[in-house]
C-alpha cells in the first residue's frame, strides 16, 4: 500500500476554485455559493426553477470536480474493492460503472459512491465524502495503491433530455452506442476525455472527465451550442440537484442518514437494509466489511426503513414527524422533502420505525406551515413508493433519443 | 463434548499444550501442530555452544496455577525451593527480596517492615484480581450470565475479600505508576530499583509509566502460585501430559493458512502441503500472526483488522546466553545464591533511563539485567564445572535505529561490561555467547515483534480488550476459531491461564 503526499493546502484561500471557476463565476448571477469538499461550489446560479427545468426539459451542466475521486490500482485492487463494498465487484467489467455502498464493521453505511472500472485492474472510486482514511485503513494486507485524484480531474455532469444532442453537437464522438453505466475514452472538439453515461437525475445524462488543463475548453465546447442558439444549456447548482436527486430516488449520505463512524449516539447510524438498499447487499461473494453484522441483522426482523413517500395535498413536510394514523403514534420523521414541479406532488424520504419488520398500515405526516407568519397544522396522508418517483425511459434507451 | 469432535491447535507453546490437553481430556480428538522441532515455545530448553543449555525465554517462572494441575490431574513437579530476587550491588551489599521478607546489608528496619506490609497488601490485591485472571474477561456491553457472574465475583472480591478500606486503597493505587507507589513505601533505592524492574520487565514501559501498578500486580499474582524455578522442565512436563491425554503432536511443520469458509474456520493448510480439517481451530499464535497472516484481512472486517494491526507488539527484551568455564563469582554471594533471580537495577531512575533509550529506538546505555544461573541447580545444562547464565536485557527495542545486525554485538558488549563491574573477571570465563534480539525472538519463535507477552500488557490491551475488543473472550469473529495464547486474557507469563480459560470457553460453547 502506498499513498501520494497530498498537496499543501493554500490557507489564504479558504475555498478552492474549481478548474471551471472562471466560467462558473460568469454564469453565477446570484453569487450564491456553498462549500463542497473544500471547493467553492454554486448553490444557485440563477433561479432554482430555471435550473431544475434545465435538468428536466433541456440540458443542465454541473461542476462535479469537488466529488471525491480515488484511483485504485495494483494486483489486489479487485480483492480490495470487493472487501470494501457490499456488491460483487468481480462482476464489474472494464468500461463499466457500478453504484455501491460501503459499511463499517457493524454493517452501518459509511458512504456511497460509484466505482469506475477504467481498464483491467484500474479503478476509480467516486464518493460523496472524504474517504481516504477509510480506504487506507481498509487496505491493510492488500497490495494496492490508493491515490486521491479529486484535484487531478476536472469533471462536468451534463444531464437532461437534450444532453446527448448537446454533446453530439459539441463534437463528442461515440456516444450513440454508450449504454447506461458505460464508459468510453473519446474526444470532443479536439479534447481527450472520458465520458460515462451516469448521473444523479433519473434521466438521460453523462459525466465528462478530463485533465484540468482541458477544463475551460471542454466547458466552452458545450456552451458553444447554447451560444449558437441551437439548444439551451444551463449551469445548475446544488439546490436544483437536491430536487432532481430526490425525484430520481437517490439518497444522500450525511443528509438523509447519518454516516457511520461520524455518529455519536448508538443506533443513529444506518445499515443498507435500513436504507432500502437490500438490492446491493450480496452475500454470495467473498467476505466484505460488515458482512457478519449484516447477516445477523438480516436474521432479525427489520427495525426501521428509509422510505420514499408522496403526500396528499400541496404542502411540503418540512421537518415533519410521521405517525401511524392522524394524531396517532409517532413512528419516524421526514429527512428530505420537496415539491416536485414535474410530478405536481410533495415528495419526502421518511425514516420510519417498523413493527415486527413491517411498516404501519398508514403513514401520516404532521405538517406545520405558516400563513402570513401564523403557524398552522395540517395532516397529510403518505403513500410509500418502492420505485424512484421519476425515471424516464430516456435514461436507458440506447442509442439515446435526440431532440 | 457434543458438537465439536476434532480440534486443531496451532502452536505448541505452553498455552497451546495446556489447551490441547483440556480439549483431549474432554473427549475431543486433538491435533497440535508446531513449526519448531520441539514443543514448549519460549518455555522450552534451548541449546547453544557445545553442550550448553538454557531455558529459551522463560528463564525463571512461578508454577502454573494450581487449578490447572488439579483439573488436568498433572503430576505436580517437585516444589522449587523458596527463591528470592537478589538486588545486586556493585559493592557487594546485595538485598534479598523474598516472599516473606527482605534482608541485606544496609536495608533499614523501616524498609524491612514496609516490605512485608507491601507484599501482603499487593498480594491481597492480586488475589482479588484472581477472579478476573481465572475467568473469561467479562464484556461490559451486552454481557451474558457468565460475564455477570465474573463481574459479581470480582466485585465481591474487591469489596468483601479486601474490605472497604483496602478496596479504596486499591482503587487509588490501581492506575498509578510503580515509581510513585514504591516511593511512598520505601527509602532504599536498591530495593525500589529491583521491584520496579520486576514490574516493568517484558513491557515497553518504565517505572513512571501510568498503570504499571497493574503490571506489578500481575507479577505478584504469579508469585502467589509459589516460588519461581528455572524454566527447564515445564515444556517436557506439558508435552507428556498432552501426549498422555491423547493429543497428536506434529513438530517441524508450520501452519500456512487457516481455512475459512463462509465465516467458519474449517481447518488449516500446512507447510508440508497437508490440509488438516477440524471442527475447531485454536491458535496459540499472537493476534497479528493469527489474523493478519494465517486468516488474512480478506476474511475480516476492516476496522478490526486495523485495530489488530495497531496493537503494540514490539518487544524490548533481548536474551543473552553466556557459557562460562567456571562458576561466576559475585562478591558477597555464595554458591547457593546463584539459584536466585539476580537483578541489576540499582535504582528506579536507572530503570527509567534504561527505558528512555528504547522510546527512541536505541539500546539502553545501561540496561536492566535480569540474570539466572540455571546450571546452579541443574548440572546437566553445562559440562562438569562449567556454568550457563541466562540474562534478560532490557531495554533493547525491536525497532532499533542502528539495526540489529550491528545491535547484537553492542548488546553483548554492554552486558559483559556491566557484569564485569559486579563480577570482576567474568568476561575471561566466557567460552560461548549468544544474543537473541527481539528480531531473533520473532524469527525463531514466530512471535510478532519478539514480544514475550504477545503484545503489551497494558490496560488498553488487557482484560476484555485483549488482544482487541471484538475478539476478546478467546472467541474470534471467525466461527470455530479461538485464541489460546498470551495474546488472550490474562496475557503473558507462564501461568497457563490463557490456554485453560480458552479450553473452558470452547467446551462451554460446545456443550450449549
Amino acid at each position: 500500500m502506498t499513498m501520494e503526499k497530498p498537496a499543501m493546502h493554500n490557507f489564504a484561500q479558504v475555498l478552492e476554485p474549481s478548474p471551471f471557476h472562471d466560467r462558473i463565476v460568469a454564469h453565477t448571477l446570484t453569487q450564491n455559493w456553498a462549500e463542497w469538499n473544500g471547493y467553492q461550489t454554486v448553490r444557485v446560479a440563477d433561479t432554482v426553477a430555471s435550473e431544475y427545468f434545465a435538468v428536466r426539459s433541456s440540458c443542465s451542466v454541473m461542476d462535479l470536480t469537488p466529488m471525491e475521486k480515488y484511483r485504485i490500482t495494483g494486483p489486489d485492487a479487485l480483492d480490495f474493492l470487493n472487501r470494501l463494498v457490499t456488491r460483487d465487484i468481480s462482476k464489474l467489467k472494464p468500461g463499466r460503472v457500478m453504484y455501491a455502498v460501503w459499511c463499517n464493521d457493524k454493517g452501518k453505511v459509511i458512504d456511497d459512491g460509484t466505482i469506475f472500472h477504467l481498464a483491467p485492474g484500474d479503478y476509480r472510486l467516486c464518493a460523496q465524502h472524504h474517504q481516504l482514511d477509510w480506504l487506507l485503513l481498509s487496505s491493510i494486507g492488500f497490495d494496492v495503491t490508493i491515490a486521491k485524484e479529486t484535484a487531478d480531474i476536472a469533471a462536468l455532469s451534463v444531464q437532461g433530455p437534450t444532453a446527448y444532442s448537446v454533446l453530439a453537437a459539441a463534437g463528442a464522438k461515440g456516444l450513440e452506442g454508450l449504454k447506461p453505466f458505460g464508459i468510453i475514452e473519446t474526444e470532443m472538439a479536439g479534447i481527450k476525455l472520458t465520458i460515462s453515461r451516469t448521473g444523479f437525475t433519473g434521466d438521460l445524462g453523462y459525466e465528462l472527465w478530463t485533465d484540468p488543463d482541458n477544463a475551460l475548453a471542454m466547458w466552452d465546447a458545450i456552451f458553444a451550442i447554447k451560444h449558437k442558439g441551437l439548444l439551451d444549456v444551463r449551469l445548475i447548482g446544488l439546490d436544483a440537484l437536491e430536487m432532481v436527486r430526490i425525484e430520481a430516488g437517490f439518497i444522500m449520505p450525511g443528509w438523509d442518514f447519518n454516516t457511520a463512524e461520524n455518529v455519536v449516539r448508538a443506533d443513529h447510524d444506518r445499515s443498507p437494509f435500513e436504507l432500502g438498499l437490500d438490492w446491493i447487499v450480496k452475500f454470495d461473494k467473498p467476505y466484505f466489511t460488515g458482512k457478519k453484522a449484516l447477516l445477523e441483522e438480516r436474521a432479525r426482523p427489520a427495525r426501521r426503513r428509509l422510505v420514499k413517500l408522496s403526500l396528499e395535498g400541496n404542502r411540503v413536510p418540512s421537518g415533519s414527524f410521521l405517525f401511524d394514523r392522524k394524531d396517532g403514534t409517532n413512528v419516524g420523521s421526514v429527512v428530505a422533502h420537496m415539491w416536485s414541479p414535474i410530478l405536481k406532488t410533495a415528495l419526502a424520504y421518511g425514516d420510519v420505525e417498523l413493527t415486527k419488520g413491517a411498516l404501519p398500515d398508514q403513514l401520516w405526516a404532521e405538517i406545520y406551515y405558516q400563513k402570513e407568519l401564523k403557524w398552522r397544522l395540517a395532516w397529510a396522508k403518505c403513500t410509500v413508493h418502492s420505485a424512484p418517483f421519476w425515471q424516464h425511459e430516456r435514461r436507458s434507451k440506447t442509442p439515446p433519443l435526440t431532440s | 463434548m457434543t458438537k465439536a469432535k476434532t480440534a486443531l491447535v496451532i502452536g505448541g507453546g505452553h498455552n497451546g499444550l495446556i489447551c490441547a490437553t483440556y480439549l483431549a481430556q474432554a473427549g475431543c480428538q486433538v491435533q497440535l501442530v508446531e513449526r519448531r522441532d520441539t514443543v514448549g515455545g519460549g518455555a522450552a530448553l534451548h541449546h547453544f555452544g557445545e553442550g550448553y543449555s538454557v531455558p529459551a525465554l522463560a528463564q525463571m517462572h512461578h508454577p502454573l496455577h494450581p487449578k490447572i494441575a488439579k483439573e488436568l490431574k498433572l503430576d505436580a513437579p517437585a516444589p522449587a525451593p523458596a527463591s528470592a530476587i537478589i538486588a545486586l550491588s556493585r559493592e557487594g551489599q546485595h538485598l534479598y527480596l523474598g516472599e516473606n521478607g527482605a534482608t541485606g546489608t544496609g536495608l533499614s528496619a523501616e524498609d524491612q517492615v514496609a516490605y512485608i506490609a507491601f507484599k501482603q497488601e499487593f498480594g491481597a490485591y492480586a488475589k482479588a484480581l484472581g477472579a478476573l485472571y481465572l475467568n473469561t474477561a467479562p464484556r461490559l456491553k451486552d454481557f451474558d450470565l457468565a460475564d455477570g457472574t465474573v463481574l459479581a465475583k470480582l466485585g465481591w472480591q474487591l469489596r468483601f475479600g479486601l474490605g472497604r478500606d483496602a478496596m479504596r486503597e486499591f482503587l487509588r493505587v490501581g492506575g498509578m505508576n510503580v515509581y510513585d507507589i514504591l516511593n511512598e513505601k520505601f527509602a532504599s533505592p536498591a530495593l525500589k530499583g529491583a521491584l520496579a524492574a520486576q514490574a516493568v520487565l517484558g513491557n515497553h514501559v518504565g517505572p513512571r509509566t501510568p498503570t504499571t501498578a497493574l503490571n506489578y500486580l500481575y507479577a505478584r499474582f504469579q508469585e502467589l502460585q509459589g516460588p519461581a524455578s528455572h524454566g527447564t522442565q515445564i515444556a517436557d512436563h506439558l508435552r507428556d501430559a498432552a501426549s498422555d491425554a491423547g493429543v497428536s503432536i506434529t513438530t517441524g511443520v508450520a501452519v500456512e493458512q487457516i481455512m475459512v469458509s463462509d465465516g467458519v474456520a474449517t481447518g488449516a493448510s500446512l507447510s508440508d502441503g497437508r490440509v488438516i480439517e477440524a471442527d475447531i481451530v485454536v491458535s496459540n499464535a499472537d493476534a497479528k500472526a493469527t489474523f493478519l497472516n494465517l486468516v488474512g484481512p480478506a476474511q475480516l472486517d476492516a476496522m478490526l483488522t486495523h485495530r489488530i494491526s495497531k496493537t503494540r507488539t514490539n518487544g524490548d527484551v533481548s536474551k543473552v546466553n553466556l557459557a562460562l568455564d567456571s562458576a561466576p563469582d559475585f562478591a558477597g554471594l555464595n554458591a547457593d545464591d546463584l539459584r536466585h533471580r539476580m537483578m541489576i537495577a540499582p535504582d528506579m531512575r536507572y530503570v527509567e533511563r534504561a527505558f528512555n533509550a528504547s522510546k527512541y529506538g536505541e539500546i539502553s546505555q545501561a540496561p536492566v539485567l535480569d540474570i539466572a544461573c540455571p546450571s546452579a541447580v541443574n548440572g546437566a545444562l553445562a559440562p562438569a564445572g562449567h556454568h550457563v547464565l541466562s540474562i534478560n536485557v532490557s531495554f533493547t527495542p525491536y525497532r532499533l535505529k542502528q539495526g540489529w545486525d550491528e545491535g547484537r554485538a553492542v548488546v553483548l558488549q554492554k552486558v559483559l561490561d556491566i557484569l564485569e563491574d559486579y563480577s570482576p573477571g567474568i568476561g575471561a570465563k566466557v567460552v560461548a555467547s549468544e544474543v537473541l534480539s527481539p528480531v531473533d525472538i520473532e524469527a525463531q519463535y514466530g512471535i510478532t515483534g519478539g514480544h514475550w507477552h504477545h503484545g503489551e500488557m497494558s490496560i488498553d490491551q488487557g482484560f476484555m480488550m485483549r488482544p482487541v475488543h471484538g475478539t476478546a473472550q478467546y472467541q474470534t469473529p471467525i466461527e470455530g476459531l479461538f485464541l489460546c495464547g498470551a495474546a488472550a486474557h490474562p496475557g503473558g507469563g507462564i501461568t497457563g491461564l490463557p490456554g485453560r480459560n480458552a479450553a473452558r470457553r470452547i467446551l462451554a460453547k460446545a456443550a450449549r
